[in-house]
Parts: C-alpha cells; sequence; structure tokens
C-alpha cells in the first residue's frame, strides 16, 4: 500500500467559482423561503428572482474565466476552457428554465417553493462538475447530484399519475443505468490503475498492450451505455419520451439540454482525453449510433400528436446530429459539438417556454398538437417565437440550427465521413415535416375549441426574447461564439 | 497478482449479472431497486478487489462514495414508491402505463 500522507489541497476558489456561486444561491433560496411569510393561494416570484440572480453572477464568472487553463484540488477539477463552455451553456440552460418556472407556478403551485429552485440549482452544480470532472469519482458524484436532483424534479406534480410515473420510470433506468456505467468505471480502474482521466490517457501512451486487454474493452462498452442512457443514444433512448411527456414542461426543457450537455462533456472528456487511443475502435461503433440515433428519432417524431412528445423523439435525434461530431473526432467536430449545445439549449428551452406559456390555471396543459390551432394569429408574439424555434429545430437559415448543424456536417466530411453528413442532411429534410407542421397548424388551421393563454408575467416575456436573441445571433452572426467553442476545444488540459 | 483476484472478479460479474437480469425481469418497483442494489454490491466488490490488485486507495475510496450515493439514491426512490402506492394502491411497475413504455 501507498504511504498514507495527507496533504491538505490548496483552495483554489477560481476553479470552481461558478459552482460555488450556484451552490450558495441554492442554500440561500432553501432558507429564504422558510422564513417567507405568504399569502394563502398565492404564487410569488421571489424565489426565482434570487435563483435569476445567483445564475446570471454564475455565468458572468464562467465567462470570466474561459481562458483558464489548470488542474486543481489534486487533479480533480479540470478548471479549462471546456469546463468554462459547459458551465456557460448549463448557465444558460438554468436562465431560461428558472425564468419559464416564474411562470409556470401558476399552473403548477408546487414549483413555487424553496425546494424547487434549491434542486434546479444543484442539478445545474451537478452539471457543470461533470464538465469539469477530471476524476472518474467526481465524475460519478457529480452524475449522481444531477440525476438525484432531476428525479425528484420529474415528479413534482406529485398528484398527477403522469408526473409520478415520469419520476419513476427516469428513476429506476437512471439508477440502473448508473450501474452500468460504474462497473464500467471499476474495469477502467482496473485496467490502468488509476481513476484520474488525464492519468489514463498517460498509462495507455506508456503500456500500449493494455489497449486491447479485455478489461479495458469491457469497460469502454459499459460506459458507453451508462452514457448513452443519459444522452439517449439509441439503443438506449427508450426511457425519453414516457419521461419527457410525464414531467413538468419547465422540468422537461431543463432535461432535454443540460442533461444532454452535461452527459456529452463527461462523454467527451472520458472519450477522448483517456481513452483517446481507442479511438480507431469505438468510432464504427458511433457511427453506427449516431445514424441509427437521428434516424429513429426523426422517423417516430414524424407521426407523433403530443408536442412534448414530439419535442422528446426530436431531443433524440438531436443526439444523433451531436454523435456526428463526435465520430468526426477532430478539434473542429468537438467545437462543432459545443456549437450546437448552446444552440439547442437556446432553442429547445425556447420551444418548451413556449408550451409552458399555454399552462392552464388549473393545473392542465395543453399538449396537443390540434391545441396550437389558430394561435399564431391570435398571439402573434408567441406564434413568432415559435416559429423561429421551430425553424432553427428543423436547421433553416438564419437560425443558429442551420450553423450547428453546418458545422457537425462539415467536420464529418473532413474527416472523411461523407455518407454519414449525406444521412444527417436526409434526417434534416425528413424533420422538415414535422418541425414545420407545427407552425402550418399555427398560423393555417381553425381552431376546434377555444384555447385562451392566460396572461404571460414579464420573466417568461424576458426568457423568450433572450432565447430568441440567443437562436439569431448564433445564426446569422456566428463567428464569435463559434471562435470561443474553438478556442475552448485548444485550451482543454490533455 | 493478489491471490484469487479472478475468483473475486468472476463472483463480482455473476453478481452484476444476476442484478441486472432481477431488475429487468421483476415488476415489483422495490424488488427491482433491490436487484440495481445487488449491481451496485458488485461494482464495489470489483472496485476493492482492483484497489487490492492495484495497491492503491482509490478505488476504496470510490467504494464509501458509491454507498453514500446509493443511500441518498435509496431515499428518493423510497419516495417516488410512496407517491406511487398512494397514487394506484400497489408498486407494480406495470400498473403504471398511462404512457406506452
Amino acid at each position: 500500500m501507498e504511504m498514507l500522507e495527507f496533504v491538505v489541497p490548496a483552495l483554489n476558489v477560481k476553479a470552481i467559482l461558478p459552482q460555488l456561486i450556484l451552490s450558495l444561491t441554492a442554500l440561500t433560496v432553501l432558507l429564504v423561503d422558510v422564513f417567507a411569510d405568504r399569502e394563502a393561494g398565492k404564487t410569488s416570484a421571489a424565489n426565482g428572482l434570487i435563483a435569476v440572480v445567483g445564475v446570471v453572477a454564475a455565468l458572468f464568472s464562467a465567462l470570466l474565466t474561459i481562458g483558464m487553463r489548470e488542474s486543481a484540488y489534486s487533479g480533480m477539477v479540470l478548471a479549462d476552457g471546456f469546463s468554462s463552455f459547459i458551465s456557460v451553456i448549463i448557465c444558460v440552460v438554468a436562465l431560461l428554465t428558472v425564468l419559464s418556472s416564474i411562470n409556470y407556478q401558476r399552473s403548477c403551485p408546487a414549483l413555487d417553493s424553496g425546494e424547487y429552485y434549491c434542486l434546479l440549482l444543484f442539478a445545474a452544480v451537478g452539471m457543470m462538475f461533470m464538465g469539469a470532472a477530471g476524476n472518474l469519482l467526481l465524475l460519478f458524484l457529480a452524475l449522481e447530484t444531477m440525476s438525484i436532483s432531476i428525479y425528484v424534479l420529474a415528479g413534482f406534480r406529485s398528484t398527477d399519475a403522469k408526473s409520478i410515473e415520469s419520476a419513476l420510470k427516469y428513476f429506476l433506468l437512471g439508477a440502473f443505468a448508473s450501474g452500468f456505467l460504474l462497473f464500467g468505471f471499476a474495469l477502467l480502474y482496473g485496467a490502468t490503475g488509476t481513476m484520474d482521466v488525464v492519468k489514463i490517457g498517460a498509462f495507455l501512451t506508456a503500456h500500449p498492450e493494455v489497449i486491447h486487454s479485455r478489461l479495458l474493452l469491457g469497460g469502454v462498452a459499459l460506459m458507453t451505455v451508462g452514457f448513452g442512457f443519459k444522452m439517449a443514444m439509441f439503443p438506449f433512448h427508450m426511457w425519453t419520451p414516457d419521461v419527457y411527456e410525464g414531467a413538468p414542461t419547465v422540468v422537461t426543457g431543463f432535461m432535454a439540454t443540460g442533461v444532454k450537455a452535461a452527459a456529452f462533456a463527461a462523454f467527451m472528456r472520458v472519450f477522448f482525453i483517456a481513452l483517446g487511443h481507442l479511438q480507431v475502435d469505438w468510432t464504427a461503433i458511433m457511427w453506427l449510433a449516431a445514424f441509427l440515433t437521428m434516424t429513429i428519432g426523426n422517423v417516430v417524431a414524424l407521426s407523433q400528436t403530443n408536442i412534448k412528445r414530439m419535442l422528446a423523439y426530436s431531443s433524440i435525434a438531436h443526439a444523433g446530429y451531436l454523435l456526428v461530431g463526435f465520430v468526426a473526432g477532430t478539434k473542429m467536430g468537438q467545437a462543432a459539438i459545443l456549437f450546437y449545445l448552446l444552440s439547442y439549449a437556446f432553442t429547445n428551452l425556447g420551444a418548451f417556454g413556449v408550451i409552458a406559456l399555454l399552462a392552464k390555471k388549473d393545473g392542465g396543459e395543453y399538449t396537443e398538437l390540434k391545441d396550437f390551432a389558430g394561435l399564431g394569429f391570435k398571439y402573434p408574439g408567441m406564434g413568432l417565437a415559435m416559429a423561429v424555434f421551430m425553424f432553427s429545430m428543423a436547421g433553416i437559415p438564419p437560425a443558429s440550427g442551420f450553423m450547428g448543424k453546418f458545422y457537425l456536417f462539415s467536420s464529418a466530411i473532413k474527416s472523411g465521413f461523407v455518407w454519414l453528413a449525406i444521412f444527417g442532411v436526409i434526417n434534416s429534410v425528413i424533420s422538415l415535416y414535422y418541425y414545420l407542421r407545427v407552425t402550418v397548424v399555427m398560423y393555417f388551421q381553425e381552431a376546434e375549441e377555444e384555447v385562451v393563454m392566460p396572461k404571460a408575467s414579464p420573466a417568461i416575456v424576458v426568457g423568450l426574447v433572450l432565447a430568441a436573441l440567443g437562436v439569431l445571433q448564433m445564426g446569422i452572426l456566428p463567428s464569435y461564439l463559434w471562435d470561443l467553442a474553438q478556442f475552448s476545444i485548444k485550451t482543454m488540459i490533455m | 497478482m493478489v491471490a484469487y483476484q479472478n475468483l473475486y472478479m468472476a463472483l463480482a460479474v455473476v453478481l452484476f449479472i444476476i442484478g441486472a437480469i432481477g431488475a429487468i425481469t421483476r415488476r415489483n418497483a422495490i424488488v427491482v431497486f433491490m436487484c440495481i442494489e445487488i449491481m451496485l454490491g458488485a461494482v464495489n466488490l470489483l472496485f476493492i478487489t482492483f484497489s487490492r490488485a492495484n495497491q492503491s486507495l482509490d478505488g476504496i475510496f470510490m467504494v464509501l462514495f458509491v454507498m453514500a450515493v446509493a443511500a441518498a439514491e435509496a431515499a428518493v426512490g423510497l419516495a417516488i414508491f410512496i407517491l406511487m402506492y398512494r397514487k394506484k394502491g400497489t408498486i407494480n411497475v406495470e400498473s403504471f402505463n398511462l404512457m406506452k413504455w
């Protein structure tokens, strides 16, 4: 056994500043809520506003530390451009989710509690640490911090059978997948003798004979299952539609964007840094997974009539597009993944925000496609916003989805995966049908029953305007964020 | 190489497979969760085995964290099962099929 020497690691606050700010905000919300006296039957925006302040502070601290490149806490935390960019994405996700939640409270009063915002922010902290984890131990803890918070969030409509069902399915399948991930970690640890992501890469460089050992290959396979579940990669995507449909709409948006971003970040960190030597081996499998994930997501989405379920299948399809960048495997492909994750966060949270706008006062929701008939002319602002988000999902210029797909597919072509890029484009064409159908229904169909949108609170209007601006900014002037994404990948600690 | 290392690894794999098969085939939510706990137990055994073999303490620390997280997961899981029981009067996972799997 090695000598038991305890060295207190230097307290490097700067390396974990965004996470620290969010954790403190989460605790503050919880504490303030205890002392808040509220009128019975009324909701207040106080909790949400505290959360907004904290998230904005975390966003700025993440932007300020984007040039950092150091390994802190004995290699546990890698504070580099990559983790800062992921933190920025997560802050955007958390900000837009909190802004929609403030409005959504009137349909689901349970959300007006310190616990809700506390769990939301701790889930965001977990996601950020997944992007920054330099050790499998921290990666596991961050993943579980995120997952356990989200199991609770998914069941927050605790009297609604669908919400409970969603929480139950996510919990059982999530815990099951964590088991696979952990077994994979254990095999990786057995093969290399370390759990430090950078040291695993160095060990494999020094001992090439280990690269094709059964322990390591088994570990890689089991980790792919575990990560594949969180990313909703085929064939581990079956839970997605049920969980997304049943969870409260604002939580669904949070899961679809935040969990996906965090899972991709951790997946990239482990597979490119620790297992870069096996890239040739896993690229072939990922090629197939990317192709099947996007095709199955898009084809099944065609026949959905519930808009939340449709967006769930669409999120599977987007996981497929992101895997195209993963297959490309170059710096450009990785930067394209980061860019696409940010673009997807703006787009998807915008779309879910619009659905949340329609939530009824009595707790019901309009989620069937036919409920949207005629709303385009009745509520022009909302119709325009939804059209922008749907165009972005489909990848029509000038929305950000187009630029995101352009970078992803061109990185695949540059790496020689021309057919995968062609399949990606064909899939985008298929997806046009169901995204544009939403717009067509909104503008060109007569409403069967009167759908009245309750008055929107200022918070969600700000959120939707921010999301729409983000979509258009990334679509029309992508160069700044594209350069930032490339810079983030270049400063990744290898 | 530590004596019996392969035996412990084999035991961990067998336990993991038993847990995984149980989690897929059983219908009672608590039994499914217990099967997942068996899987985590297998993981812990594997970590300890490798910790011995590699002469490092990382694996043992991981075991402590896995146990702590499993406890947190159990707390949330049991709360969800209670909600489920209140709503349906059963914790059979098949009784929850409002949405197709």
